[in-house]
Order: C-alpha cells, then structure tokens, then sequence
C-alpha cells in the first residue's frame, strides 16, 4: 500500500499553515471530513506542482468550530459551507457565508453521525 | 441604480444542469451571482457504508452519466493503491482506452451543448451526431452507452481482443477525419468568435488561486494536467497538456478542441502497446487505510478519498468532482458579464452538477 | 475571419440520407454485448439464490420455498453480475431492450413456465 502522508495540525494554527501554503504557491484541492465517533477529523488537501501536501486537523464534537481559510484560499468558501450544511460544523470568520442553505436538503447535518459500522450477519 | 434578482434555473431551457442561480442585475450586466446546489443530492457518500466495497463501483460509476467511466476507474484504482492489488499491464491500457473514448464523448458532448448555449442548433446536431459513433464504439465493447461498466477492483470487466482493437482504430480514424470540420468552426467561425471572445476572462493568477481544475486552468495559461499524475498507463504514453493563454470562453473551448485530438492520439498509443496478458487479477481482503487518488477526468481533477477500516464497508468514500472546484471560478467569472452570456459562462466550466452533488 | 464555415456541412446533409432511422419500422441491431435486459430460463434454475446474494440492488428475490424467481425492474441495473454468479447458466444478458410491463416485479415459477422480462412484440 503506498503512504500517504497527512501532517496533523491544531486548530488554533490552522489559518496562520494556510497562509503559509499560500505565499509558497501551492493551491487548494480539496477539504475532507469524515464523522468518527468523538471528533470530526478534517483534512486540507494542497498541490504544488503534482506534489500534493495533507494537513489534517481533528475537531471535537462538542465543540465543532474550524477557523476559515477563506482568507487566503477564497475558494474554500465553498468547501466550508459543505462542513456547514452536511456536517454541521461552523466555519469562524467565513467570508461568503450561505449560513446552511448551500445545499437545499430535506434534514438538517444529514452527514453529522458516524458511520454504524458493519451488522452483523442475520 | 437599482438592482433586480433574476432566478436562473434550474430548470431553463438553455441549462444543462440543474443548478441555482440568483443573478444580482443591474440594467443587463450581472453585478455578482449567488450559487445555489442540492437539487439532486443522492448522499452516495453514506452508501459506502452499507455496500460492500466491491459492489461500490456500480454506485461510482453512476454518480454521473457523461463522467461514468473514470469515476469507476477512479474508484478502482483507490480500492486497489489501499489493498497494494497489483493490475495487469493489459487492463492499465485498456483502461485508459476506454477513458480516453469517454473523454472523446464527453468532450463532444459539451461542445454541442455549448453551440445551442449560444444558439447554433446546427452545429449542435453535427457535433452529437459523431458523437454517436463514438458510442457505437463503447456500447461494441462495454455494452453500455454511457454507463460504460468497465472497471471492477482489481483489473476490467471484459477483454477487447486485438482484432477488435484494430477494427476500432481503423473506425476512430474515420470519425477523427469527421471531427475536423465540426471543430473547425468553433475555432475559426467569426460568428463564434464574436460569442465568446472576451467573455468570462479569468488571469492565470486568478485561476489558479482560486482552485480552477481542467481546461477552465488550462485556458488560463497554467499547464497542469491529472494525467501527468502517472497513474494507470498515462506515465508510458506521449502528449502534453494543452495550454490557451486568453483566459475567456473561447480559449477554453480551443482546450477542450484540441483535447479531443490528443485523446485520438492516446487511444492509438494505449491500442499499440498494449501487451497481452490477463486483464484482472483476483482480490481478497479488506481494505484498510487511507489514500487519496487523483484522477484527469473531462472536466478536470476528481480526488476520491477512501478510507477502511479492516470491514467489507468502507469507513468513508468521499468524491470531490472537479465542477465543485469550478464553483468558485464560476462565481468571478460571473461579475461583470451581460445577461445574455450566462448560459455561456455556466457552460464554459462544463457542468456536471450531479457529480458535484452526489 | 472566417464566415458561414458549417455552410459546406449543411449544405452536404440535404443531399445525404437523413441521420435519424424511421422506429419503429427500421430497428436498430445490437451489438454482442449491449446489456439490454436479463434473462432467466427457469428450466434450468436450481434455486440456490447465488444470483439474489450477488445483486448489488436486490433486484433478485429468490423463494424457495415457494418456487418462484422475481426480478424488480426498476432496481436492476444491467450490471451483469447475476449472469456471471449463476452455475446454470439460467441467466444471460440479451440485446434486445425489455418491453413494457404494468408490474413493478414480475415473479416466474421455477419449473414451470414463463419469463421474468417481457419481449418486445414484433414490429
């Protein structure tokens, strides 16, 4: 299996590491979340000439805030309004900011709860 | 001056796709646009969780019609780089065979439906009409128009013998021979030009930051192609990525024209080299893990990330598409623009909207 | 810059035979291997379900207590994983597009008689 190699990152310095992946030219690919039991684990895909770099950061359930990229990536706005409307986190400082009507969907976080795992056999 | 709000889709006669825009107007220039998803949001994502991992790539492929094929080839090729499944030479190549056909479809495709976005009907016949040899071809093959059904983990579905292949040559030559009138007018016509000359300009600078993927970063100058990536058998084949530096619709549409050419091309490499050999290889286990493959579809660079977790289900099958990397440009290229060129620049991004919403 | 390029096109096509073929009294021939529907030759089923547990939909619903096959059109996807799983070969994958049917489900009795996809009448 080949590695891939995801950077962890804390939440606090999220927007200052994306500055920085800014002025070095790389740009946004995609943003990740997958539901885990306690905690929303999202990861920031950048891409620098085919080189792409993961920065993940892991976000309580009780508290599911993630400072905004928006700043230096105006793009992400569309990835976090996603985190919004399906996970239903907040994005702080968000500068296009739908407050949850992105997507037109019948329930509210319908991605929110993790996955139930396999059943077992009936 | 004051503004008014049109609604723009989604359903318009003139939209391919359903999307939702609220066009900010003054006079007829557009001041800014606001987008507007989730018409057909199926929530695939979750079905990873109760589909065995094997029996996903059905739902892969059908996450979008015109993109099927490489949607399941992307997904085949992240099952098998987190199983460490070793494919056959032979399905390498066959299976950028029948990418590149799919990118030959799509590509006329969008260049039809762009005609009858700025008005041309005629052109948008002709264009459809070789495209529906292009889908004699797949359907002698696959079995399938569209859903092409191609792909499995672990190799392809069925074998193209070489005499087929030869016969399929000898065809794609003809239709290609075909092709060069048809696009003949989209790059020379000076009723087209006068269409999209001009419209919806966007600097190279200005796609890149704001994460512009295929020919929308492409006809800005930036030469950045998926396909360089190397997966399958794209890293022994020879092209380059096709580059335009006016950054406006017609630009983007000389990409994509000279696209389909180079697919041509790779169609006849990938039919030459490919080597005999078994076309799939068996597998067993589970998946565990993560990986983030990257794939060149039509529209540009599609990201599926998989995760497993040891189960048959995987833990999470996330699929970013490149129209949802297109949204952002979308909206800049909107501010400014005169109201009869918004079907024009929707379409200029080529989009897909059932792939970006799964 | 160029004028009317398409002109040279257009002008050829009122000459030439039209694109479009006169259905229903010209049929279109499939090809080998167009998946067009499934066919179940009950005679030959030996009711395992081997075929309902590799429906990736469950279009399949095998009863053997019961003896019947049914096949849920509006779930089958032409996929063709039935027809590789069944050891009968009672099941194959055929050209021709299924005609109509008022039911959602068809059930065929195994043994017995009938087919679970319709042919289309002939023109």
């Amino acid at each position: 299996m080949e590695q891939v190699e995801i950077g962890v990152v804390e939440r606090g310095e999220l927007a200052a590491k994306a500055a920085e992946m800014a002025r070095s030219g790389a740009r946004l690919v995609a943003v990740t979340c997958t539901s885990l039991t306690d905690a929303f684990e999202v990861t920031y895909t950048f891409d620098k000439e085919y080189k792409p770099t993961h920065l993940r950061v892991m976000v309580p359930r009780t508290d599911a805030t993630i400072p905004s990229i928006t700043q230096s990536y105006f793009c992400a706005f569309a990835y976090e309004n996603e985190l919004q409307d399906l996970f239903g986190m907040k994005a702080d400082g968000l500068v296009l900011d739908f407050k949850g009507n992105f997507y037109r969907k019948a329930a509210n976080s319908p991605f929110a709860e993790p996955p139930a795992g396999p059943k077992k056999a009936a | 001056m004051a503004r008014t709000i049109i609604p723009f889709g989604p359903q318009h006669p003139v939209l391919p796709e359903p999307i939702h825009l609220d066009l900010v107007l003054e006079d007829e220039k557009v001041v800014e646009a606001i987008p507007s998803i989730g018409f057909i949001h199926r929530g695939l994502e979750r079905l990873a969780e109760k589909k065995d991992f094997q029996d996903m790539v059905y739902v892969a492929e059908r996450i979008c019609g015109i993109c099927s094929a490489i949607h399941g080839h992307a997904y085949s090729e992240g099952v098998e780089c987190l199983m460490g499944v070793q494919v056959p030479r032979r399905a390498q190549y066959l299976r950028v065979f029948l990418g590149e056909l799919s990118r030959i479809h799509s590509h006329l495709l969008w260049l039809g439906l762009f005609a009858d976005s700025f008005g041309f009907e005629a052109l948008f016949m002709n264009a459809w009409r070789l495209r529906e040899r292009i889908l004699d071809v797949v359907e002698e093959t696959t079995g399938g128009r569209v859903i092409f059904g191609a792909c499995k983990v672990g190799g392809i579905r069925r074998d193209i013998s070489a005499d087929t292949l030869k016969r399929i040559i000898v065809e794609l030559k003809d239709i290609e021979a075909k092709c060069r009138p048809i696009t003949a007018v989209f790059d020379t016509d000076s009723s087209v030009r006068r269409r999209l000359e001009g419209v919806g300009v966007l600097s190279a600078a200005e796609a890149y930051s704001l994460g512009a993927v295929g020919p929308v970063l492409r006809g800005s100058g930036v030469a950045w192609d998926g396909r360089k990536l190397g997966y399958a058998a794209y890293s022994e084949l020879e092209w380059t990525p096709q580059i335009e530096q006016g950054g406006d619709c017609w630009a983007r549409c000389k990409v994509r024209v000279k696209e389909i050419y180079d697919s041509f091309s790779l169609c006849y490499q990938s039919a030459e080299k490919a080597p005999e050999g078994p076309v799939d290889v068996k597998v067993t286990g589970f998946p565990k893990g993560e990986y983030f493959a990257r794939l060149e579809q039509p529209r540009g660079e599609v990201v599926y990330y998989l995760k497993g977790n040891g189960t048959k289900f995987l833990e999470r099958f996330r699929v970013r598409t490149p129209t949802f990397a297109n949204v952002a440009p979308l909206v800049k290229m909107l501010q400014g623009c005169n109201l009869p060129d918004v079907p024009v620049i929707v379409l200029t991004i080529d989009p897909c909207i059932s792939c970006t919403e799964r | 810059m160029a004028h009317l390029k398409l002109f040279g096109t257009i002008f050829g096509s009122t000459f030439k035979k039209p694109a479009t073929r006169l259905y229903p009294f010209e049929k279109r021939e499939a090809f080998a291997h167009t998946r067009g529907m499934i066919k179940f030759e009950n005679a030959k089923c030996n009711s395992c379900s081997l075929c309902q547990l590799k429906c990736p939909t469950g279009a399949i619903k095998v009863d053997r207590m019961a003896k019947t096959w049914a096949l849920d059109r509006l779930k089958c996807i032409l996929c063709g994983a039935c027809v590789l799983a069944c050891n009968k070969a009672a099941l194959s994958m055929v050209g021709e597009y299924a005609g109509l049917q008022v039911d959602k489900t068809v059930v065929v009795e195994i043994a017995t008689g009938g087919t679970a996809t319709p042919e289309k009448p002939a023109a």
